[in-house]
């Protein structure tokens, strides 16, 4: 963790990875405000975690039969799934059968 | 008409189903009066985004055929009873925006499983309610329809970010509501309205149908106006769900009848962590008063620590923000919800949309739960996360290893004003201080009404209890309940 925080620089990689594309007005308050969030998170170097495993989940650590602990798979069996027509109706654009989106390979 | 005694601002769940069952009111006639309260009242509230009127008429029909035949097996155990729902959860062919302008045409086609189960229990859903945008914040200031205004103080938040949840119940807008709570967002918001919120254990409710935030931390639990009434709504929402393969298949056991049971032999825990600088002084009073009343009753008092509280909030802004990251990646355009009209190469529709979809808080999130699994930084921030996570829930394995319950505030402080925090996202996430630790643990919990400060802001008092600990963690809440009402 940097002492020195993120720049500029940094949050617009950042937003490259998420796909969000930041207006130049809302930047620089993006910026302040993660050196502020980050520079709280860095508290948590003052603890000593060398001996401790990481928790992804809460069954973990509660040593449940997977089932109560909430692993529990459903039969693999064929069921319908959602209509098409319903999930289509929501899409932004689409011919009926596939999602449409812009062209990805200029010719 | 609904009888006159029927006062839709203290009307419990057991008196609305009673009345429908014998005939007092109908299920109609309840549902009716319900939307025109909202008609004159919400107008200040904003707790409603959507109103499901036909849906719900047509259910209270259903309702009042079964009461009128006289076949009380065909009544469930919500017969009538006039619900909200959180704006994040799946109704089939209704607006569910999760107060984002992303999702703001989108009507899932289908319905959430808890959605599904209270309908299945006779229940009759008013629509859908107003929340903090993706249920992230603590204030519904985030919502992009405006915030929701504290039915207690209109110039004060209701809480986040289950906060038209919370509001909706206490202004008389609906008997019971459904939120989400991720980190704190059903239990801060009750303590601010002065209503009863539940965050059941994790797993112990699906999610099928929940607009994912951060799904090693998002649960669905009930606001209601007491004890009995939010008990009886989790034992209808409880249990595993095929749909969710996280819900777990442990037992539910029945909550409303082991309420009845006395307390007297409990042992209370109280972590000195939870009452140290910062805690308003009447809020401390007032749950020192909660302490007193459940020692009164016999329950044993047993000073506890839990000493990694105060690297909770740091620990969930890693991880919350982390999965959010993942989760909201699913907002591209493409599917459902919006696509930006400037969406002239595929590469200018992700970020378009996203861009103009989402708004400035969601946008932080995404960027810090990116930036902490980002190449050089993933063990940094996420890993270490993810170990000082293991402490806290050890933390708590250690308490409830000497006490059947712990007791403590819900929030620092009582409801703070509109726009008093919202340039400082900092300050906002440590609103978050006692309810975070609860959420990352897993285990389950409650905040109870417990009072009211000097200008008549409500307080409320948080119950905690151990993993499936609810049955417990209930009588506790309805001792400290009942105490208050003496």
């Amino acid at each position: 963790m940097s002492a020195t925080g993120v720049s500029e620089a940094d949050v617009t990689h950042v937003a490259d990875l998420a796909n969000l594309e930041l207006t130049p007005a809302e930047l620089p308050r993006m910026v302040r405000d993660l050196n502020a969030i980050l520079g709280h998170i860095a508290e948590l170097n003052g603890l000593n975690t060398a001996d401790v495993p990481p928790m992804a989940q809460v069954s973990e650590a509660l040593g449940l039969a997977p089932a109560a602990a909430g692993e529990s798979l459903r039969p693999d069996v064929i069921k319908p799934s959602l209509n098409r027509v319903a999930v289509m109706a929501e899409a932004p654009e689409t011919d009926g059968r596939f999602f449409k989106v812009p062209k990805v390979i200029e010719r | 008409m609904p009888d006159a005694a029927l006062n839709l601002e203290t009307l419990t769940l057991t008196a609305a189903r009673s009345a429908v069952v014998d005939g007092t009111t109908s299920a109609a006639a309840l549902a009716s009066a319900h939307y025109e309260r909202i008609a004159a009242v919400d107008p200040q509230i904003h707790s409603y985004l959507a109103l499901t009127r036909n849906r719900a008429l047509a259910q209270a029909e259903r309702v009042d055929a079964a009461a009128k035949s006289g076949d009380s097996t065909k009544l469930g155990a919500l017969a009538g009873v006039p619900i909200g729902i959180k704006d994040v959860l799946a109704m089939s062919g209704v607006p569910t925006t999760a107060g984002s302008k992303i999702l703001e045409n989108y009507h899932p086609p289908y319905d959430a499983t808890c959605v599904a189960k209270l309908e299945a229990a006779g229940a009759v859903l008013l629509g859908k309610l107003n929340c903090d945008e993706f249920a992230m914040g603590s204030s519904n200031e985030n919502s992009a329809y405006g915030p929701v205004h504290n039915p207690r103080a209109l110039d004060r938040v209701p809480g986040g970010s289950s906060g038209g949840s919370a509001a909706a119940v206490a202004a008389g807008l609906c008997v019971a509501s459904l939120g989400t709570d991720t980190g704190g967002s059903i239990r801060q918001p009750a303590a601010f309205c002065g209503v009863v919120g539940i965050l059941p254990t994790y797993g112990r409710v699906s999610r099928y149908g929940l607009i994912a935030f951060a799904s090693s931390l998002d649960r669905v639990g009930p606001f209601a106006r007491n004890v009995m009434d939010a008990a009886t709504l989790l034992e209808v929402l409880a249990g595993p769900d095929p749909m969710d393969s996280t819900s777990s298949a442990q037992p539910v056991p029945g909550y409303t009848a082991g309420l009845a049971k006395p307390v007297a032999g409990l042992r209370i825990g109280i972590p000195e962590e939870y009452f140290g600088e910062g805690l308003n002084p009447e809020i401390r009073a007032a749950i020192e008063k909660s302490l007193d009343a459940l020692k009164a009753q016999g329950c044993t008092l047993h000073k506890i620590s839990l000493p990694h509280t105060s690297y909770a909030v740091p620990t969930y802004y890693v991880i919350a923000t982390a999965e959010a990251s993942a989760n909201l990646s699913r907002f591209d355009g493409v599917r459902f919800g919006y696509r930006s009209p400037e969406s002239t190469t595929l590469s200018a529709m992700y970020r378009k949309s996203r861009d103009e979809g989402f708004g400035p808080e969601v946008k932080r999130r995404i960027l810090l739960g990116t930036y902490v699994l980002s190449a050089g930084y993933y063990d940094a921030y996420y890993r270490k996360a993810q170990q000082v996570r293991t402490l806290l829930t050890r933390d708590f394995l250690t308490a409830f290893a000497q006490v059947d319950a712990i007791v403590c505030p819900v929030t620092p402080t009582p409801a703070f004003k509109l726009g008093e925090k919202t340039d400082d996202p900092l300050q906002m996430y440590l609103e978050d201080i006692y309810s975070v630790a609860a959420s990352l643990a897993g285990i389950c919990g409650m905040s109870v009404p417990c009072g009211t400060t000097a200008a008549g802001l409500p307080i409320g008092v948080q119950v905690l209890g151990p993993h499936f600990g609810e049955a417990t963690m209930l009588r506790v809440g309805a001792a400290i309940e009942s105490a208050n009402k003496v």
